[in-house]
């Protein structure tokens, strides 16, 4: 039976500026994400399903959503972009998801401490569309991770992470049909083909060390 | 008039603003974002552009007004209004917050009032410019035209 899988990319946008919120928005749309935002870092959290109190008993849930990629201001009143960056990183669930930091201010001290805490990349405002395109690779790096511990059919591929273009697979022939019944052939229908392809590498040692760390 | 001449009306109208330096290329990334799906993006950013700028500006002048101006209220309205204005191309008005950012960071009142009456100045002048912009477009679609994209060459 074929399984209906999300192939989009989703992200949690974080800004306290509605503007920027809309702005940050339309670009990751343009990019084909799914987008969630929030006004703030403890409603990230929530989101996410992590709660803040540091009750280690408490504190872990499984992830309610699942987020490819966040991506906040640095300036935000009460929990920082680099206060939320830190409450991911430290988390056990969610510390693989990758974080990109945005700000309106050039200050070295601040984006090398942001990128030693882990954030994948530091954006300055005003954000381009130039900018959104770089945020692909980290995203595929978390679902190659989560496509490797799920069970799947086999397949006959090779594929490097960074690709995002439709890629030729050789399914049985039953759930190839299944497949085509289901939906017309779309390009996120081909990305959904990708990742089944990506799942049956599972020999490629490589992607099972990954994490985002410094 | 014709649709062509008012298509060329607002290609000139377009590219003075950024001669004068009124916009700068943030607003042609606001452009590339609309599409058929979001045909009102840019008219939806920059009307939340007017809403943020009018309120910031309004809590800037009772600011400022106080008897002992506070400027840890100050200089975050004009850092958000830096930002905004940033976000959407208007170029002049940002750079008159960058302006007044150093006259908060030295305290000086006579500096940041002169500083506001800057801001205010550039705002009108942009918000004015394009109202415009919306009116001619507006036109164009009413005669059932298309709006040109902006040529980069100039």
């Amino acid at each position: 039976m074929g399984m209906v899988r999300e192939s989009q990319f989703h992200v949690l946008a974080v800004d306290d500026s509605h503007l920027d919120r809309k702005m940050i928005e339309r670009l990751l749309q343009k990019s084909s994400c799914q987008v969630t935002t929030v006004d703030s870092g403890s409603k990230a959290l929530e989101f996410l399903g992590l709660r803040e109190s540091n009750d280690q008993n408490a504190l872990e849930t499984h992830q309610e959503v699942e987020i490819n990629l966040i991506i906040t201001d640095y300036c935000m009143p009460g929990m920082t972009g680099y206060d939320l960056l830190k409450k991911v990183k430290e988390s056990v669930a969610f510390r693989s998801i990758p974080v990109v930091i945005m700000s309106s201010e050039n200050v070295p001290a601040r984006i090398s401490r942001c990128l030693e805490e882990g954030a994948e990349e530091f954006f300055l405002k005003p954000v381009k569309l130039a900018d959104v395109t770089k945020l692909k690779p980290h995203m595929m790096k978390t679902k190659l991770k989560k496509e490797g511990e799920k069970p799947s059919e086999e397949e006959n591929a090779t594929l490097k992470p960074e690709e995002s273009l439709v890629v030729e697979m050789i399914l049985p022939l039953n759930q190839e049909l299944e497949l085509e019944q289901k939906e017309p052939m779309l390009s996120s229908n081909k990305r959904k083909a990708m990742e089944e392809v990506i799942s049956a590498d599972r020999s490629r040692p490589k992607y099972n060390d990954i994490t985002t760390s410094v | 008039m014709e649709l062509v001449q008012m298509q060329k009306s607002l290609q000139d109208y377009t590219k003075s603003l950024f001669l004068d330096g009124v916009l700068d290329s943030q607003f042609l990334q606001l452009q590339q974002l609309q599409d058929e799906s979001n045909p009102d993006f840019v008219s939806q950013v920059v009307t939340l552009f007017f809403q943020d700028s009018d309120r910031i500006l309004n809590d800037l002048s009772l600011s400022l007004d106080q008897q002992v101006v506070d400027f840890k209220k100050v200089d975050p309205h004009v850092h958000q209004l830096k930002g905004s204005s940033s976000s959407i191309g208007a170029q002049r008005v940002k750079n008159a917050c960058v302006v007044f950012r150093s006259f908060c960071e030295q305290q000086n009142v006579e500096g940041c009032h002169r500083c506001l009456q800057q801001v205010k100045k550039e705002y009108y002048l942009v918000k004015n410019r394009l109202e415009t912009l919306f009116k001619l477009e507006q036109q164009i679609v009413a005669s059932g035209g298309m709006i040109p994209a902006m040529e980069l060459g100039f």
